[in-house]
């Protein structure tokens, strides 16, 4: 009675695929039971948007008249990197624009980056490129200042190391008497607020928790575009402790993704500012996950309810390491607008959008329906719970140089 | 050097007076009118940054009011642009009066202007920069 991802393909060419999102795929399960699901449902849809900071372009600008070797680059004053060749660029989504006083006076504003520069290009809008060269034979121009737009560009891609986590931690504050600030928003004192950043049971890998039908090769939505997964993710740690479920119940599963800029639209790729952390882009992904058998129809229906995250203190135990998690919290709980924490009362924020994460999820299974959109086969998996990879620290091992001198 | 900005609101009486070259002359003022709506045969509305040396700016306030110009704090407005926000919910632990908030159920976030105190918090902590001010 399994499917294979060749017959759910036909059904789609011919539009009979029954598609529903990873939200309506609960109910229905509910109803019908895992079997009878498993038979009468071919994909289910998932969607996530949130901050993405391990995301970046690369960029080809095209050669200048004499050529050049842009070996510094900038885009709207953003640094971008230019150790590639001639005119190819790599600009990262948290570099922040030069002059910036950052949190030289706490908290820093960081207006303007990376993943705004990404913004703007998607948007149509003219950038400032500025480049300077040391000048070679072959590339005598030194220097150059230049508008350009995205359909000046040759190749402009999102590649992006780490996307998409698997589940995260819920961030709060044990400071008695700061407030913090963090990648996941402001925290406020005294265990003042929680913040979370998780689609939960729409989010794309906890719909897939062993990776039977994400890998490389898989094709996705990625802001607003069809694009693919490359490779694991970094920091792919697939050996997390997962429940009774199968779900990671901490950050562990990532994915390497990859994505034409010029088909993408504004409204799923969005600059990000964080109020004393830094710059970034908010991304939208949805993955579409094939109904292969009971096991894909049980994986897909995973609720809020069965998915737990950990409460990590980040005044003190995330930054210095110090102690383990506070406890953990489903995302049923979270979603209920308060926790419970040492036994206070905590309110919580989300940081990912989940009206966004369900419009992808939507936006997905019209783009499947419509026939517009074919499932992959995972050209490899990505490793499992059983390769054993770990997420390491990093072992330092000073300068022996630098004692003796001493 | 300080700067003030002021709601001004002329009565009907006093807008054929040249009341603002007088007082920025009187107390060696700079000024910039933002927003000015004078029309004959009623109230009079402008609001204007002064720049100055703290005395004299002091000086020129009492000065207005004295002539009969009611001086009013600016009102600032918080806005949302709706093109911006992505309804993530990262405001909505930190608005104190709850005029940010998530629907629990559709996961929309709300602003309810009404219960806006323009406190501003909600500005710099929106990740898309989506909250702004207007006066």
């Amino acid at each position: 009675m399994a499917k294979t991802v060749a017959e759910i393909n036909e059904k789609i060419r011919k539009g009979q695929a029954v598609v529903v999102t990873a939200e309506e795929m609960i109910d229905i399960v509910a109803e019908e039971g895992v079997r009878k699901a498993a038979k009468s449902v071919d994909v289910v849809t998932t969607g996530t948007f949130g901050p993405m900071c391990s995301s970046g372009a690369f960029l080809n600008f095209g050669h200048t008249k004499p050529r050049m070797k842009m070996s510094k680059v900038w885009l709207n004053d953003v640094p971008a990197y230019g150790g590639l060749a001639a005119v190819d660029c790599y600009i990262g989504v948290t570099e922040v624009a030069e002059g910036d006083p950052l949190n030289r006076s706490h908290p820093g504003e960081f207006r303007y980056g990376g993943g705004h520069v990404i913004e703007d290009l998607v948007a149509g809008k003219d950038v400032l490129l500025r480049a300077e060269g040391y000048g070679t034979d072959c590339y005598p121009r030194r220097e150059l200042e230049t508008w350009i737009k995205l359909e000046d560009c040759n190749q402009a891609f999102l590649c992006n190391p780490r996307n998409a986590y698997q589940n995260y931690n819920v961030a709060v504050n044990l400071s008695k008497d700061r407030d913090i600030y963090t990648y996941l928003g402001v925290l406020k004192r005294n265990l003042g607020s929680a913040s979370f950043c998780s689609a939960g049971q729409l989010s794309p890998l906890l719909n897939d928790p062993y990776y039977r039908t994400i890998g490389i090769g898989t094709r996705i939505f990625i802001g607003g575009a069809q694009g693919y997964i490359f490779w694991q993710g970094t920091q792919h740690a697939p050996g997390v402790a997962r429940n009774e479920h199968g779900v990671p119940t901490g950050g562990a599963g990532t994915i390497a993704t990859v994505g034409d800029l010029k088909a993408m639209d504004p409204r799923y790729v969005v600059g990000a500012s964080f109020y004393g952390y830094g710059c970034t882009l908010s991304l939208g992904i949805g993955i579409p996950i094939p109904v292969l058998d009971v096991d894909m129809a049980r994986f897909t229906a995973v609720r809020d309810e069965d998915i737990v995250a950990p409460i990590v203190d980040y005044s003190r135990g995330y930054p210095y390491f110090e102690g383990g998690p506070l406890g953990h919290v489903s995302y049923a709980e979270l979603k209920s607008g308060k926790i419970t924490v040492q036994g206070k009362e905590v309110p919580t924020t989300p940081i990912s959008s989940y009206v966004r994460a369900r419009e992808i999820a939507e936006n997905l299974k019209e783009q499947i329906k419509k026939g517009e959109f074919l499932l992959t086969e995972p050209l490899e998996r990505l490793p499992a719970p059983e390769s054993g990879l770990q997420f390491k620290m990093l072992k330092e091992r000073p300068l022996r140089r630098a004692k003796e001198v001493l | 050097m300080a700067t003030r900005r002021v709601v001004l609101r002329f009565p009907q009486q006093l807008i054929d007076e040249p009341i603002i070259s007088t007082t920025i002359k009187t107390y060696d003022l700079d000024f910039n009118i933002l927003r000015a709506e004078i029309t004959p045969a009623s109230e009079g509305l402008m609001v204007i940054e002064f720049s100055g040396q703290d005395k004299p700016l002091n000086d020129a306030i009492r000065h207005l009011k004295k002539t009969g110009v009611k001086v009013e704090p600016i009102g600032l407005d918080v806005v949302r642009n709706e093109g911006r926000c992505t309804e993530c919910g990262a405001c909505i632990t930190i608005c104190p009066t709850a005029a940010l908030y998530i629907d629990l159920e559709s996961r929309h976030v709300y602003f309810d202007s009404e219960k806006c105190i323009a406190c501003e918090l909600c500005v710099p902590v929106c990740p898309s920069r989506a909250m702004e001010l207007t006066f």
